[in-house]
């Protein structure tokens, strides 16, 4: 404790050690960036394409943005096990309403963000307000949702509205990262639609959580909510804006999904919620609340797809491998977590004690 | 004179149901005060401060603030700050994971949005100009407790605050910590902010405050110049008797060097919070302590002699016969108890009744698959209730229920239940008034008397002056020396300890 004793005035261009968001932070993209260039290299061939990058993007674009979502409700200290549920409902109800009600991509949107508000609205309101159990509340949305999907169609249902299919085919198509094709002709590098959103609501939430009030007060509230009550910040109100986020970000993900598959299924998304709290906390989000940031996120997501694609490069085929080191690596990077933030506590308070008196500076006198 | 009162409380009375808080209370605060407020346990202190910050309605009586002339209602806390009236708690409430710059801001910007750089520049300004040792963008939780206290009250003063409370801020702090946050005080007190400043240790009192406010029973006894109040009357204002019962304890002069058997051994004992390894001997019907600053290891001691935590080396012998003691529950069949540090973590279970509590370690020993009868189990209680006059409704109320004195006596009775031939106490009497303070003293020594060997651990030296025939002072974990009979004395202490720096 004695270190901390320093005149601040004389330190003023010293570099600031990491706080615990960023060192999380710091830690998930270099094992990511590892872990690539280490495909890249050992399994070489799609990993050496670009391609396989945005494949990434377009096969996860509304898994980065539920992740986003319960980003935003763990650093607050809560958790969301409805957002999968919510996806599955936007999905079957969007599709049900372009084809047989008529509707337009305009209004499909506004429903699937309509059905996502309403859940952040309601579970929101019980979980903040009404002090209920943050899992127990969100485990009833999960049922709910997975029900009412079960409602709006049994039958799985594919899009057959004509601009909707004209947006899902939509790709940004960029040229110089692209690839040679066999017979010669250069495949540029394709994204979806979705990426383009994924990356905008990633950006968004950086900047909520990074820059505005709202999203330090969920910091504190996630960090201590009795001293965020003390320092003046309204916990409820905080709260329940996490849960309203994340039933909004669900609800945009939804959709997304349904620009990447196009159909509408009753097993949709399918364990997104658990992917999703898994991406959060490969990238640094701890569970206990207060530490987090929405780029890990990304990259937490990133890690877990190139897990998957590395287990598929392998030659492990079938599907349990992927859920096997899926589970390991989570396993891992959870024991990292708490053995690097726990080498920083101990390291405060013990470093000094742990110097062999001989080898400790003398004092001057 | 009358000018420079900034706060006046006239006659605020406040009950709860049962239970008159306060009574007719009149509390006066000037400019550039610093304002003790005194009391034991129950007296008042916390309830008037919470009248003046807005947590409790007042009953009756009227709060007047300088510049503010009408009798002003404060409904909250975010109000109370709003008129300038801010607290600093005893526990730190800021954010550890948030910035020092943030936990000085957070909840009291205006704006959407945060604007960093301005924000870490005004902290930085109002850190450096107060001398606190901190940076705007370090993390909080890599400050030091003392330095977390200053960044609260940093944030206190730059809300424009005219009146500072601060509630038993330096309990959880060293002397040299404490030092800091006095430099602090007296600082701001030049600057012509009044401070109500709340503990439950005399020395402070007498090191910063100009005057006392003294309450009983929720009372006011009166208010005084601190120096016009010498410590035994102001104790004797607080507790309303003369202390007599101070000056009769005497502590009784055994150690092993002068005939004792040994009790308990132990040879180049640690553990893992405790890394150096320690010799330690203690001798039947003897009082030893453990002493030294906050941090110095006293605590991971005697954790590591009782089994609290993973004992990495050494040998140990009770009663001369060698034992391996791993986990508590082999030192509690060796015959030691040991009653914790952290009376709120380690120490109580507050949902259950008084009576579980107590009969808690002797179960304990028993196995909990051959559980004591109902009827076994109150005896045990009543017993104890009684012989430590325990301040509780009944055996079935809940632990947590009982004031903080009553509750360090129901633990020190579950241990006595269990009969220790050797008691550890660590901190028994922190956080309690002085009544209870002498009674858990005045027990100690009698304890003593029959034969229990005991080691005593205080914040507080005088009151290990009084009941310890042997001192054992540490310093950064190691042990540095070992003080007798006639040598202990505050000043040996001190020396001791600043000698173990070399």
């Amino acid at each position: 404790m004695n270190t901390n004793r320093q005149i601040p005035g004389a330190l003023g261009r010293r570099r600031e050690p990491l706080t615990d968001t960023q060192l999380l932070l710091t830690i998930t993209i270099c094992i990511f960036i590892a872990m690539y260039i280490l495909a890249m290299l050992v399994w070489g061939g799609g990993f050496l394409r670009p391609q396989q990058l945005f494949d990434m993007f377009n096969n996860n674009a509304s898994l980065i943005i539920i992740s986003c979502g319960l980003t935003i409700v763990m650093v607050a200290g809560g958790i969301d096990i409805s957002v999968g549920g919510i996806t599955a409902l936007v999905v079957m109800s969007c599709v049900v309403h372009l084809d047989n009600f008529g509707g337009s991509i305009f209004t499909s949107v506004l429903l699937a963000l309509g059905i996502g508000l309403a859940f952040g609205l309601v579970q929101g309101y019980l979980i903040a307000y009404l002090k209920i159990q943050p899992f127990i509340v969100t485990l009833a949305g999960m049922f709910f949702a997975r029900g009412m999907t079960t409602v709006v169609s049994v039958e799985p249902h594919s899009a057959k509205h004509a601009g909707f299919l004209a947006l899902k085919a939509l790709r940004i198509e960029i040229p110089w990262l692209g690839y040679t094709a066999k017979n010669g002709n250069i495949i540029p590098g394709r994204l979806e639609i979705g990426v383009v959103i994924a990356l905008a609501v990633v950006l968004l939430v950086f900047i909520l959580l990074k820059w505005t009030k709202l999203g330090r007060n969920l910091y504190a509230v996630g960090g201590n909510p009795q001293s965020a009550l003390m320092l003046g910040i309204n916990v409820k109100r905080s709260r329940f804006y996490s849960y309203l986020i994340s039933g909004l970000l669900a609800g945009i993900g939804g959709f997304v999904f349904l620009t990447h598959t196009g159909a509408g299924n009753a097993t949709n998304a399918t364990g997104a919620e658990m992917n999703a709290i898994a991406s959060s906390i490969i990238g640094g989000t701890l569970l206990t609340g207060g530490v987090g940031n929405v780029i890990g996120t990304l990259f937490g997501v990133l890690t877990l797809t190139t897990i998957k694609s590395i287990v598929l490069a392998s030659g492990l085929r079938d599907p349990w491998w992927q859920s096997i080191t899926t589970g390991a690596m989570l396993c891992l990077f959870i024991l990292l977590q708490s053995v690097v933030l726990a080498g920083r506590r101990k390291g405060r308070t013990r470093v000094r004690t742990a110097v062999p008196k001989r080898f400790r500076l003398q004092r001057k006198t | 004179m009358q000018n420079d009162v900034i706060l006046s409380m006239r006659k605020i009375s406040k009950a709860f149901p049962g239970v008159q808080a306060l009574q007719d209370v009149d509390f006066t605060l000037r400019k550039g005060e610093i304002h003790a407020l005194m009391g034991e346990n129950g007296a008042g202190k916390s309830t008037l401060i919470k009248v003046l910050t807005g947590v409790y309605e007042k009953d009756a009586g009227r709060i007047d603030l300088a510049g503010v002339r009408e009798d002003i209602v404060i409904k909250s806390p975010q109000e109370a700050q709003e008129l300038g009236i801010s607290t600093v708690y005893q526990e730190i409430t800021l954010c550890p994971n948030l910035t020092v710059a943030e936990n000085m801001y957070i909840g009291r910007e205006k704006d959407t949005l945060v604007h960093w750089k301005q924000m870490v520049r005004q902290s930085g300004g109002i850190l450096e100009n107060l001398g606190i040792p901190a940076r705007p963008k370090q993390q909080l939780a890599s400050c030091s407790l003392a330095v977390q206290q200053m960044v609260a009250i940093a944030r206190a003063i730059d809300m424009d605050c005219k009146v500072l409370i601060l509630d038993e801020p330096t309990s959880s702090l060293d002397e040299k910590e404490v030092a800091m946050i006095f430099d602090l005080m007296r600082d701001l007190k030049a600057r012509g902010v009044g401070i109500l400043f709340v503990t439950h240790f005399l020395e402070q009192v007498y090191k910063v405050s100009d005057r006392i406010t003294v309450l009983r029973n929720g009372e006011l006894v009166g208010e005084y110049k601190t120096e016009d109040l010498p410590q035994v009357e102001l104790v004797a204002r607080m507790i309303g008797k003369k202390l007599d019962d101070l000056s009769v304890i005497h502590r009784k002069e055994i150690s092993y060097d002068n005939g004792g058997t040994t009790a308990y051994e132990a040879a180049d004992l640690s553990s893992d919070a405790c890394p150096n390894p320690f010799s330690f001997r203690i001798s039947k019907g003897e009082v030893n302590g453990f002493t030294g600053l906050l941090g110095s290891g006293r605590s991971e001691c005697v954790r590591a002699i009782f089994g609290a935590d993973k004992v990495s080396s050494g040998k140990v012998a009770v009663q001369g016969k060698p034992a391996r003691i791993h986990k508590p529950k082999d030192a509690m069949k060796n015959g030691i108890g040991y009653l914790p540090e952290d009376r709120k973590v380690d120490g109580i279970i507050d949902d259950l009744s008084v009576r579980e509590n107590i009969i808690l370690a002797l179960q304990v020993m028993r196995g909990f698959f051959k559980p004591y009868s109902r009827a076994e189990a109150e005896a045990f209680a009543d017993e104890y209730i009684k012989a430590l006059d325990i301040k509780t409704a009944s055996a079935d109320t809940p632990l947590k229920s009982l004031s903080g004195g009553n509750q360090q006596k129901v633990i020190l009775a579950r241990w006595l239940l269990t009969h220790p031939q050797y008691l550890i106490l660590d901190e028994p009497t922190r956080g309690i008034d002085i009544g209870t303070k002498v009674e858990i003293q005045k027990l100690v020594l009698k304890l003593a008397q029959e034969g229990v060997s005991i080691t005593f651990i205080s914040s507080e030296i005088e009151e290990m002056l009084r009941t310890c025939s042997r001192l054992i002072v540490m310093r950064d974990r190691n042990i540095v020396g070992e003080l007798r009979g006639s040598e202990i004395t505050q000043d040996n202490v001190m020396q001791t300890i600043a000698k173990g720096a070399e």
